[in-house]
């Protein structure tokens, strides 16, 4: 598996081959033999005996499955909504304020995932800011903290700026004199949007839903932390699995699954945006 | 402007007109009145205001001050898809993900007109910009002469009074740009309708126009027929702009009589105050070298170049070097007489321009080499 250097490349010498060698031996190390190893572990049995047993105990999971799908595909909605008319705006600023924006947008990526969720639990607690605000005016305390609510405002919340940067990427580099070419051709804000923004932001549409919706739908910390363990996840369940039931086995056939699963909504994302040669991932 | 174009009604009116980025006034109160059926060309160097004046009237920019008429109707608040203008941009900005027809059919179908009508027209539009069978290519793909004739199309098709040209022939070589100067013109001719022109390049704008506007520091400096800007400049800014000139300091004695260098000449021109100074222009095709008998102005020749149909001569006449264009051949270090003919001068009232221009003391190949390389450059 070591000398696994791509032979297709037609200027191939010894010269690139020396050069890509340190990264060949990092990806078979740390990504295929890893991979290999789940694979193992998902159609073994304990003793390692070949067995499917792993894989049909994945019936068991399909609710897990499904709410982890549902709620990925809620959080990717909102952070697309939430995401979009900023990166407009960002990319049509001055340039000293999409700096100040891009700023904005980063500072809470420089904070640890832990600091941030522990954050959101001091907010959304029983007895956590909001709850206290609220009893200063008299409102009954309300139950965020273990509600899917939290669990879905900690995905957006994280997840954000993985879907503004790749959009604000790519509006920037529209030419801002087709909006000025779509105005003069009889275009009104919306039709300039339908006409000209959308599809020419598409492929950082495509590779912001990526990049949000693939670790949203592997979370784990998120979910079990503001879910307050009542929300259980793929990614919670691999977690158990492995760390507190010590079944590799099962750990393993769900990851793997999991992995099947987003490998298939990556291709189908390609499909959408292949006519320009990939998405900006 | 040719008498039939003079008789035409106002198109376009802007009156003094004032933008102001960040303090700094980039229109100064213009005036500017177009007519229906009129090429006409701003003309001036980068930063003269001449493409702000194109987006005031394209709506793209609100002026400060001062108001935009179409047709005796106020413009100011009126968005620029409610205009009836539509522009060609200086890099066409074709729509990348559209191919040729859906590029020229998109002011259309933004305007819903039924499928078989567009497609009616956008194959007539081909037919005019010489792209038939071009339809299903990429824009992206076309060549720069190409990407020129969809942006006209996509523009004319939507029958606007008057299209806006920005600098549309830069970006390509010079001898594609002197075909496309020629095409321009016959489909301005053949659609009848305005064209406001916008160039720094005074030989485009004299060639196409019907009617030249000569801006600089955001102020018209002159308004009038290629020829008569050619002929007759306004002050010493045109007649260098537009051309070569020898601009001289001089006096006008009275009527048609002027004295400059030394020598008094006689002229065509007239109503100046006795003795008023003013700037004198003459081209350098109009000066000839002549025997001493006839001459009127003695020199040296200091430099010669040769430039194909004529040669370049500088004489310094006491001091101030003249710049002659002939094509008989003489030498550097020949002492020789001038001869100018009275309606080879031409006199100008003396203006802020006076004494900018129009001596060739620094001339020297390497200068007007590097004079080239700026002209590149005023084209972003």
């Amino acid at each position: 598996m070591t000398e696994s250097v791509p032979k297709r490349h037609p200027r191939t010498t010894l010269g690139t081959v020396i050069l890509n060698a340190p990264y060949t031996l990092w990806a078979a190390v740390f990504i295929v033999v890893p991979l290999a190893i789940v694979a193992y572990y998902a159609f073994t049995d304990v003793n390692g005996a070949f067995t499917l047993e792993n894989i049909k105990a994945l019936g068991d999971y399909k609710e897990t499955f499904i709410i982890s799908i549902w709620y990925s595909l809620i959080a990717t909605a909102i952070t697309l909504i939430l995401a979009y008319p900023f990166a407009f705006f960002m990319s049509r600023a001055k340039v000293s304020r999409q700096k100040f924006m891009m700023m904005l947008v980063m500072l809470p990526m420089w904070m640890n995932l832990l600091i941030r969720t522990y954050s959101w639990m001091l907010i959304l607690e029983k007895n956590g800011i909001i709850n206290n605000l609220l009893g200063m005016v008299g409102i009954d305390e309300i139950k965020m903290i273990g509600t899917p609510g939290a669990v879905i405002l900690g995905m957006v919340y994280n997840y954000l700026p993985y879907m503004i940067l790749p959009i604000y990427t790519v509006m920037s580099k529209i030419d801002p004199s087709l909006y000025e070419a779509a105005e003069d051709l009889g275009c009104g804000t919306w039709q300039k949007l339908r006409r000209v923004v959308l599809p020419l932001s598409l492929p950082g549409v495509i590779s912001g839903i990526t990049m949000v919706f693939v670790p949203s739908i592997s979370t784990f910390y998120i979910s079990y932390k503001l879910g307050g363990g009542k929300v259980q996840l793929i990614g919670d369940a691999i977690e158990r699995q492995i760390q507190s039931a010590g079944n590799y086995n099962l750990g393993s056939s769900l990851s793997l699954i999991l992995m099947v699963f987003i490998l298939i909504s990556l291709a189908v994302m390609n499909k959408f945006s292949d006519n320009d040669g990939g998405i900006v991932v | 402007m040719s008498e039939s174009i003079a008789n035409k009604k106002t198109i376009i009116d802007l009156r003094d007109i004032v933008v102001e980025f960040d303090g700094e006034r980039v229109l100064d109160g213009l005036n500017l009145t177009i007519r229906d059926g009129e090429f006409v060309t701003l003309l001036g160097s980068s930063g003269c205001g001449k493409t702000t004046t194109l987006r005031v009237i394209g709506g793209f920019l609100q002026p400060t001050n001062g108001s935009v008429l179409f047709e005796d109707k106020e413009m100011s608040g009126v968005p620029p898809y409610q205009r009836p203008v539509n522009t060609i941009f200086q890099r066409y900005a074709l729509f990348p993900h559209y191919n040729v027809y859906d590029n020229i059919a998109f002011g259309l179908k933004v305007k819903k007109i039924p499928k078989d009508v567009i497609r009616e027209k956008v194959t007539e539009m081909l037919r005019l910009v010489n792209l038939e069978g071009f339809e299903k290519k990429n824009v992206t793909k076309l060549s720069g002469g190409q990407q020129q004739r969809v942006a006209i199309a996509r523009a004319v098709i939507n029958e606007p009074k008057v299209l806006l040209l920005d600098e549309p022939l830069a970006a390509l070589d010079l001898k594609l740009r002197k075909d496309m100067q020629a095409e321009l013109k016959n489909i301005q001719k053949k659609l009848g309708i305005t064209f406001i022109y916008v160039t720094h390049d005074q030989e485009e704008a004299l060639s196409m126009s019907d009617t030249v506007v000569v801006m600089n520091e955001g102020r018209v400096q002159q308004i009038g027929k290629p020829t008569d800007i050619y002929n007759e400049p306004e002050n010493a800014f045109v007649a260098d702009f537009i051309g070569e000139s020898n601009i001289i300091d001089g006096v006008m004695e009275k009527d048609f009589v002027a004295r400059f260098s030394g020598h008094t000449f006689t002229c065509l021109d007239q109503g100046f105050d006795p003795m008023e100074p003013v700037d004198v222009v003459v081209r350098p095709e109009d000066v000839d070298i002549v025997p001493e008998a006839m001459g009127q102005l003695p020199g040296k020749i200091t430099a010669v170049t040769f430039r194909g149909v004529h040669f370049e001569i500088i004489v310094d006449v006491g001091g101030f070097k003249w710049m002659i264009q002939t094509t008989d051949e003489h030498h550097e270090g020949e002492d020789v007489w001038l001869y100018i003919e009275p309606d080879a001068i031409h006199i100008m009232k003396k203006s802020k321009y006076s004494g900018m221009y129009g001596d060739y003391s620094s001339y020297s190949d390497e200068h007007d080499a590097l004079s080239v390389v700026d002209d590149e450059e005023e084209v972003e």
